[in-house]
Order: C-alpha cells, then sequence, then structure tokens
C-alpha cells in the first residue's frame, strides 16, 4: 500500500498528515464505522416498516427479527431499530455541537492565557485546574438537575464541562510560539492583539486542536448516555441512545436486547471517534512514529 | 519539603475556593431551587413559600448566602440535609466508605493489572500482543461504564448465576466471603476503564525507561534478563505512574457515581442521585465539596509520593 504512494514522482496525496491518516489502518476502521452509522442514523429510518413514535401494545417486548423488527421492540411495542436511529441523530448533533462550542470555549481561553500570560493565565489556569477537579459526571449532574433538558441544553452543559482539555493544549502551544520570530514581526508591524493570537498564533495549534476535538465527540456522546441513563439528559419520547438504556435494567432477564442494542452502537460510535482521533494524533505527531 | 508541602496546600485551598463558587452558582443560579418542591404542592400559599425561604436563609442576596455558608463549611458545619435534618457531614460520612472501598479495590485491579499488560506490551513492541491491547484500551475506553455493569449482571447473575447483581452485602450474612462476592464485580466494572488507561501509559513510561543509560549499564553488567526487569525497569517506569493515579481521581470518582447506581451500591455516588432527586441542595453541595477535595487530596498525595521516591525531583 505504501509503496503505491511512494514510487509515484509526485504522491497522490500531498499533504503528508492526511497520508500518515490514511496508513493507519484504525483509524480508517473508525472513520468506517463513524460513517455507516451516521449513514444508518439519517438513511435507516426511510428504509423501516414502522416509526420511532409508533406505539403498538400487543407487539410488547418482541424478540429481534420478529415481525419485522429487526432489534425487537420496546416495553410500549416501539420498534427498536426506529428509536435507535433517531436517537443516533439526536446523540450525534449533541456529539458535534459540543465539540464546536467546547473547541471554541478552550480555544480562546487557551490562546489568551498562553498569549497574555502572567496573571491572566494564572486565573484562567486555575480555573480550568477547578473545573477539572469535579469529577464531569458530578458537575453534569448538578447542572442537569436544573435546566429545561432538551438537546440544546444538554449540548450546552456537557460543553461546560468538556473544554478544558483543549484550553490546556492551546495553551501550552501558544506559550511556546509566543516569542518566536514570526510573533514579534508582527507586533512590529503594529498588528492588534487580537489579529495575532487568532490569525498568528491559534492556526499553529490546529493539529492537537483537531484532535482534542475528535475526541470530545466521543467524550459528549459517552456524557450524553451517562446523563440521559441516569434519568436527567434528554427526556421521552425525544430518544437517545443515552435514555433508551434508561429502564433497560428492570427488563434484563426478560428482554436483554433492550440494553444489549443501544450499549453495542453507543460503543461503536465512540470507538469509532476514539480510533479516528489516535489516527490523527499519529498523523499530526511526526514524533510518535508507530511507537 | 515542608515549604512545598505549604505552597501546595496553599494552593490546594485557592482551588477549593474556587470550586466552592463554581459549584454554589450552579445550584443557586439554576432556576427551581430548593423552594421548588414548596412551590408544586398545592396547598402552599406566597407567603408560606416567603416563611419557609425567610427560615432557610433563601431570602438573603446571594453572595451573602455564600458567604455564610463558605464561613460555616470551614469550621466544619456543611448544613443540614433538606431531607432527614441529618447534618450533611454525618450523611456523607456515612456513605464515603463504601465508594472508597470500591474505588480503592478497583483501582488495585486496575494497577496491577495495567501495569502487567504495559510493560508486557513495552517489552514486545510492535507485537501481536501490543497490537491487540491497543485496540482493547481504545474499545475499553469506549464502553459505558454502567452498559459494561449491565452486561456484566446479565452474565454472571442472571445468565450464571454466579455473583449478586446488586448491594454491599447480603442481610442476615455480612462474612467476608459474601462482602466479597458483592464487591467483586462492580470493582471489576470500575476497573475497566483505567486497566485501559493504566496500560497505555505504562506502556509508554516502559518505553521510555528502556532506552535509558542505567538499564543498558545494568545489561553491559551481566545482570540477568529477570533482574533488569524487576529491579530497573518495573520500578522506574512506575514513578510517573503514581502521578497518573492522583490525575484520574476524578475520573474513578465519577466512574464510581454511575458503578454504584446499576450495582445498587451505598456509597457516595448513590446519595448523590438521590440527593439530586429530593432537591437536597447542602448535601449537593456538600458532595461536590467532598469529591473535590478528595481529588486534591489524592493529587497531593501522589506528588509528595513521587517527591518522596525520586531524588531528582527538587521541591524548593
Amino acid at each position: 500500500m505504501t509503496t503505491l504512494a511512494t514510487n509515484t514522482k509526485q504522491p497522490f496525496i500531498k499533504s503528508r498528515a492526511l497520508r500518515r491518516f490514511l496508513s493507519h489502518r484504525l483509524a480508517l476502521i473508525g472513520l468506517v464505522m463513524v460513517l455507516s452509522l451516521t449513514a444508518a442514523c439519517f438513511i435507516g429510518p426511510y428504509l423501516l416498516p414502522y416509526d420511532e413514535l409508533h406505539i403498538d401494545l400487543l407487539a410488547r417486548f418482541a424478540p429481534p427479527g420478529t415481525g419485522g423488527h429487526i432489534f425487537g421492540t420496546d416495553p410500549l411495542g416501539r420498534d427498536i431499530a426506529a428509536r435507535l436511529f433517531h436517537a443516533g441523530q439526536i446523540s450525534m448533533a449533541v456529539g458535534f455541537a459540543v465539540m464546536v462550542i467546547a473547541t471554541c470555549i478552550g480555544s480562546v481561553v487557551g490562546v489568551v492565557s498562553g498569549y497574555y500570560g502572567g496573571k491572566v493565565s494564572a486565573v484562567l489556569m486555575r480555573i480550568v485546574d477547578a473545573f477539572l477537579s469535579f469529577p464531569s459526571v458530578f458537575l453534569l449532574l448538578a447542572l442537569a438537575a436544573f435546566i429545561q433538558p432538551g438537546p440544546v441544553m444538554i449540548a450546552l452543559i456537557i460543553s461546560a464541562t468538556s473544554w478544558m482539555e483543549v484550553a490546556r493544549i492551546v495553551e501550552a502551544e501558544v506559550k511556546s510560539l509566543r516569542n518566536q520570530d514570526f510573533v514579534q514581526a508582527a507586533h512590529m508591524l503594529g498588528m492588534s492583539n487580537r489579529w495575532i493570537m487568532f490569525r498568528e498564533l491559534l492556526p499553529n495549534a490546529i493539529g492537537p486542536i483537531i484532535v482534542a476535538a475528535t475526541l470530545t465527540v466521543a467524550r459528549a456522546i459517552l456524557l450524553e448516555a451517562y446523563i440521559s441513563f441516569l434519568g436527567y439528559g434528554i427526556q421521552p419520547p425525544l430518544p437517545s441512545w443515552g435514555n433508551m438504556l434508561n429502564g433497560a435494567q428492570q427488563y434484563l432477564a426478560s428482554a436483554p436486547w433492550l440494553a444489549i442494542v443501544p450499549g453495542v452502537t453507543i460503543t461503536i460510535a465512540v470507538a469509532g471517534f476514539n480510533f479516528i482521533g489516535d489516527g490523527l494524533r499519529d498523523a499530526f505527531d511526526s514524533r510518535s512514529d508507530h511507537q | 519539603m515542608l515549604r512545598y508541602i505549604l505552597s501546595r496546600l496553599g494552593q490546594s485551598l485557592i482551588l477549593l475556593l474556587i470550586v466552592s463558587f463554581i459549584g454554589f452558582a450552579v445550584l443557586t443560579l439554576a432556576p427551581g431551587g430548593p423552594l421548588s418542591q414548596f412551590a408544586l404542592s398545592p396547598g402552599m400559599t406566597q407567603e408560606q413559600i416567603d416563611k419557609i425561604a425567610a427560615q432557610m436563609g433563601l431570602d438573603r442576596p446571594v453572595w451573602i448566602q455564600y458567604f455564610d455558608w463558605l464561613r460555616h463549611l470551614v469550621v466544619g458545619d456543611w448544613g443540614t440535609s433538606y431531607r432527614d435534618g441529618q447534618s450533611v457531614l454525618h450523611v456523607i460520612g456515612s456513605h464515603l466508605f463504601a465508594t472508597l472501598l470500591l474505588m480503592g479495590t478497583a483501582t488495585v485491579i486496575s494497577v496491577t493489572l495495567g501495569s502487567s499488560i504495559g510493560i508486557y506490551s513495552a517489552l514486545k513492541r510492535g507485537g501481536t500482543f501490543d497490537y491487540a491491547m491497543t485496540v482493547f484500551a481504545m474499545v475499553a475506553l469506549s464502553i459505558p461504564t454502567f452498559w459494561f455493569g449491565l452486561i456484566a449482571i446479565y452474565v454472571f447473575s442472571l445468565n450464571l448465576g454466579w455473583l449478586p447483581a446488586g448491594n454491599m452485602y447480603t442481610v442476615g450474612d455480612g462474612s467476608l466471603i459474601d462482602y466479597l462476592r458483592h464487591l467483586i464485580m462492580p470493582a471489576m466494572v470500575l476497573a475497566l476503564v483505567d486497566v485501559a488507561i493504566w496500560s497505555r501509559y505504562m506502556r509508554t513510561s516502559t518505553l521510555n525507561v528502556v532506552k535509558q543509560d542505567f538499564v543498558r549499564t545494568a545489561k553491559a553488567k551481566g545482570l540477568t534478563r529477570r533482574r533488569v526487569l524487576l529491579k530497573h525497569i518495573v520500578g522506574n517506569s512506575l514513578v510517573p505512574m503514581i502521578t497518573l493515579a492522583g490525575l484520574q481521581l476524578p475520573m474513578v470518582l465519577g466512574g464510581a457515581l454511575v458503578t454504584e447506581t446499576v450495582f445498587t451500591w451505598p456509597g457516595m455516588g448513590r446519595l448523590f442521585l438521590d440527593s439530586l432527586g429530593y432537591s437536597d441542595y447542602p448535601v449537593v453541595m456538600g458532595l461536590l465539596m467532598a469529591s473535590a477535595m478528595l481529588v486534591l487530596i489524592g493529587n497531593l498525595l501522589a506528588d509528595l509520593t513521587v517527591a518522596l521516591i525520586d531524588p531528582r525531583i527538587r521541591l524548593d
């Protein structure tokens, strides 16, 4: 596979990072997992005979594969496959929203702290430390218990507990760059602080930011599952992967598919993003040559 | 040394102050508040609610409430539970042991298992085992802890009938064996994620140590492979892991919360959820503070241990 790329005079794929990513087997598997899951969630509902809200009390607890229910039915006789795909749209949307929000907050905090240093940095980084010393599930539940738990609010509060890592990464990167010549040059050219921070410094940290952002999607999907499972996340009838598991425990003996199907799906989604993140890390970091 | 400890203690106190502020802000500024449940009951008039608010001191400005609460916190008065009127410290204290037992057991499992996997992966770097463990670690990090617990209950309790599905002991039994039988499954479930993390970091750490000169010297001296491994590699690879153990604490604690719920384990996690359900603010707040304290103390102890073990680290 690699000989093909090196033998040609002009490599087919020019970006070195992209080439390294594509030669990372696990990352490709992750990409396939995420893409097929996304496709299933957005196309699947059109192919299924039942919609996710259709209640059929005569078909309660149908095992997978019976009566056209590929993953069986839940305690209300709703088709689990249909619910799973709709839940996937919501859970993944929450995951991506958290990625965007948390990465933005983290980048701004990180770049400001790294650029100004001194007292600004001390204060901001202590706040980061403080947020990191709560177990995030505790803080998340405390927040979730008192809000209107719609997907938007859930995405916001998960973001509120997920921005710290990006902040630390960006801070470290910017700190190491701010005394370099190109930054001095920008100062002498009379660029504003804001321009230097966001146009000169931040783009240099883009690799680690992308890696952290990918891992944030995985983390957000997991956290949504945690709080929805505990009953404080997205509320029924709106399905999410987490709240489909809420209540699965009491039917564990009679209808184990209620627990197995959404759990396996969550694991596939999260593992997919983690694999991609790992591949990206190797691709951007030339030092970690398949260590 | 003393100066270092004092300055670290000072930093931790400042962090705790910020933590308390964040926690208090979250609980106070959230809509609803402790009075919402009274407002829901139909027989309540606004005057009665106001009276309760005055009794609880909730009619005062927020910042006064905060400083008042903080002042009491410092002298060890963490308030009383709205639910049963017991002191918050007492309520938390009575749930602390169960959580620490669960976390402790899980940590022992994950350290032993994770370090072994990590060292072996590093020594056989690039081999099948190493690759399989890389994949295992990433999959393990992707499994929701609570779901893994459900599956474990399904397999080991419902199908095989080997282990009890929940609680800390059987009423009327309470022998050591009985405790252990209840402990093993939640502890293993909680340990899974940590085994994955430990094995990864231990692998990296071992790879760094193997490259060092003193390992080459030891080999050159003609020591057996076994002796080099046990005396020179394992110990030195473990040192950075102590810091990691401290940093992992919030995650283990958060995992314990969810694991406790699945296994009806009577620890802080269950207490937290129950208190949230009852809008029992003093207990929720107390638990947030207690968990942050646990984390900070854990980090402090980890750093001090590293400093004691590793003479290269200078403290002043």
